[in-house]
């Protein structure tokens, strides 16, 4: 997993509340096999009419926001379905790190796994930024995972919270697999004492 | 020190908790669908990791496949691939799938439990945020993404934070026609579609024990939709009754001690949770959705909301209404659907399609409207039509198709097309969620029948049944 330690990024502003993963990946592009390849279909639906034609008024269709790798959202960012594809298509697409003043359970979980940052900040705080962006196009943000921090260079410094766990893995880009194998025994000895239901064994 | 029921299964599961880390949970079931696993089977072989528990596997395909009837090409190279790589997968890992051809596949959300492999007091994972159906058995059961789904397979155990604890206690009892779907809608109304975020969710109260399994798996279901991890039902003898004797439950004497184990699981009369909502069944009428989340919800005998005053939300509203092709003020009796769906691992049970049978009977599927019913599984499907349902639908011009997930997210043929209007027994209605432009409104199975009948949405509990 690609580590998370410090990023500086240009801000695309998309402040709506409860944007679900229907809308980050619609279900069309969820039969790909593969983990990659699904940037281009980010926010398609909102990004393209029926034919496939641009709406100019999408933000990241705007020239001025492209190369943006931080996205400002409303809460509940991620709510829905648990596809992890949303998260392929905002990594593929650029994005290294979302923030909103919440996020759905297991959108946040599917992030940590790929290296995207989800810095939960106040309603008050995450609008502030959204509306700078809105204004500036060329806002850009630090987000420090070491010092828990957001700043801007103009005066915005924030910090957010995130448990020390979810911090580590994304500080080391650790395979958490790896990690859990390292309980072998423990594993095993759980195992023994509970063993498979013998109605399943007998199929 | 007292325990709420999650408290009990979770402690039960905790295999390790290493020093800085989260708890290691074991997981007792992990079911597996063709969408959400090939990434993960593909991180398996990378890494050369083999599936640590194959028993412990259970892979169907339900998301992709059509409805029409089995043996009908896919005409989809991408959904065919992604079928057909599932396939393979089980058959390189050894893990048992219910396939396209088997009398027993279906939404992986039914056939766990109608084959018996969902239990109280298990854990239930599955690449799929519905997987929080299965607490209605009092299981701890929860969606993850593929990453995870490629750590269970490897493991059989998953890190996990350990959740808070809400109480949902619906006193009193459900009227004639209001049903547990309705009870779901009304929660989510009521707390948001964040307000149980972070939060496994216990259902308890007189309305909950009432509940058949199928209803309480509906309620479960949904449980997503408020942002729950997970929505859980105490275990009891009607939990029991709908296990016992299923192909994959405990026989013998490993019953008896299975039900001795289950019966300890309810929660101590003195536990506590982190936060207690309280609902009065009695209350309660037939819910409709107006908005693009299930949290936009009204009583079939209200209107479409007015405009909140406020900012961001008066903006969020009138593009719903903008969306949905509503206005303001319109009663929800008075709006007219071209589709009606009911199906989905929501509302796709025996119960469910008996419950749509019953308003059918003896009616019409209005003109201009296009009705159809998708059993959950080939077992319902098979049992419906022991009981002559599909006569009933297909008298009244439903169509009767074959098991899967179809239009609830359209990812097979089954799709609203742009501006129609869908009177839906599933558990989103997002933007484009059933089709692009479509136009999704939740309801119960009897209230999406009747209004496939009416034309309209219509209040079931004036309906006049035949």
């Amino acid at each position: 997993m690609q580590p998370f330690r410090k990023h500086t990024g240009k801000v695309a502003p998309l402040y709506r509340a409860n944007i679900d993963t229907d809308q980050i990946i619609p279900k069309q592009f969820l039969k790909r096999i593969e983990r990659t390849g699904f940037g281009e279909f980010l926010f398609n639906d909102w990004r393209r009419s029926a034919d496939g034609v641009p709406d100019p008024a999408f933000v990241l269709n705007q020239p001025q926001y492209s190369g943006a790798s931080v996205l400002v959202a409303g809460k509940n960012f991620g709510c829905g379905s648990s596809r992890e594809h949303a998260v392929w298509a905002l990594r593929d697409f650029g994005f290294r790190a979302v923030i909103a003043p919440s996020f759905a359970d297991i959108f946040a979980n599917n992030c940590v796994k790929n290296g995207v940052l989800t810095v939960a900040l106040s309603e008050a705080e995450a609008s502030e930024i959204s509306s700078k962006a809105a204004e500036n196009p060329d806002y850009k943000l630090t987000i420090d995972l070491e010092t828990c921090s957001v700043e801007d260079g103009e005066g915005l410094s924030v910090r957010f919270q995130i448990d020390n766990f979810t911090r580590h893995c994304l500080l080391d880009g650790l395979d958490d697999i790896g990690l859990t194998l390292q309980h072998q025994a423990e594993i095993a000895a759980y195992e023994s004492k509970h063993p498979v239901p013998p109605a399943w064994a007998r199929g | 020190m007292t325990r709420t029921l999650f408290e009990k299964v979770w402690d039960e599961h905790v295999v390790s908790t290493p020093n800085g880390q989260q708890p290691l949970l074991y997981v007792d079931l992990h079911l597996v669908h063709e969408v959400t696993s090939p990434q993960a089977f593909e991180g398996l072989r990378v890494a050369g990791r083999k599936v640590r528990e194959p028993l412990r596997t259970l892979a169907t395909v339900d998301h992709n496949i059509p409805t029409e009837p089995r043996g009908t090409p896919i005409f989809d190279p991408i959904a065919k691939k992604q079928i057909e790589t599932l396939q393979q997968n089980c058959r390189a890992f050894g893990v048992r799938l219910f396939d396209m051809d088997s009398p027993e596949q279906g939404i992986v959300h039914v056939i766990g439990p109608e084959l018996g492999f969902t239990q109280p007091g298990m854990t239930v994972v599955c690449g799929d945020s519905h997987t929080s159906t299965h607490g209605a058995f009092g299981a701890l059961a929860f969606g993850i993404g593929t990453s995870e789904v490629e750590h269970v397979l490897a493991t059989q155990c998953l890190p996990q934070r350990k959740p808070k604890t809400m109480l949902i206690q619906v006193g009193g009892k459900l009227g004639e026609g209001v049903t547990a779907k309705d009870l779901a809608l009304a929660v989510i109304g009521k707390i948001g579609t964040d307000g149980a975020t972070g939060h496994v969710i216990e259902y308890a109260g007189e309305a909950v024990r009432a509940l058949s399994v199928e209803g309480r798996m509906t309620l479960c279901n949904m449980s997503i939709e408020a942002g729950a991890r997970a929505g859980m039902v105490a275990p009891d003898e009607t939990t029991f009754a709908y296990v016992k004797g299923k192909r994959f439950a405990p026989q013998g004497a490993d019953w008896d001690a299975a039900v001795a184990r289950w019966r300890s699981l309810a929660s101590d009369p003195e536990a506590k949770y982190d936060t207690v909502v309280e609902i009065n069944a009695a209350d309660l009428a037939p819910f409709v959705t107006w908005g693009t989340n299930p949290g936009m919800v009204v009583p079939i005998t209200a209107s479409v909301p007015e405009l909140p005053a406020n900012g961001s939300e008066r903006t969020s509203a009138q593009r719903m209404l903008e969306y949905m092709g509503l206005q303001p003020g319109v009663p929800m009796q008075q709006i007219r659907v071209d589709r009606v769906f009911i199906g989905s691992c929501t509302n796709s049970r025996l119960e469910d399609l008996r419950a749509a049978a019953r308003v059918a009977k003896g009616y019409k599927v209005a003109s201009g409207v296009r009705a159809m019913v998708v059993p959950g599984s080939q077992n319902v499907k098979h049992a419906a039509e022991q009981e002559g349902l599909d006569r009933i639908f297909q008298d009244a011009g439903f169509e009767w198709r074959e098991s899967g997930c179809s239009m609830c997210l359209g990812m097979n043929p089954d799709i609203l097309r742009p501006g129609e209007r869908c009177a839906s027994t599933s558990n989103r209605n997002f933007e484009g969620r059933q089709g692009r432009g479509g136009r999704t409104h939740l309801v119960s199975p009897m209230m999406a029948a009747a209004a496939a009948i009416a034309g309209h949405f219509t209040d079931i509990r004036n309906w006049r049944f035949q």
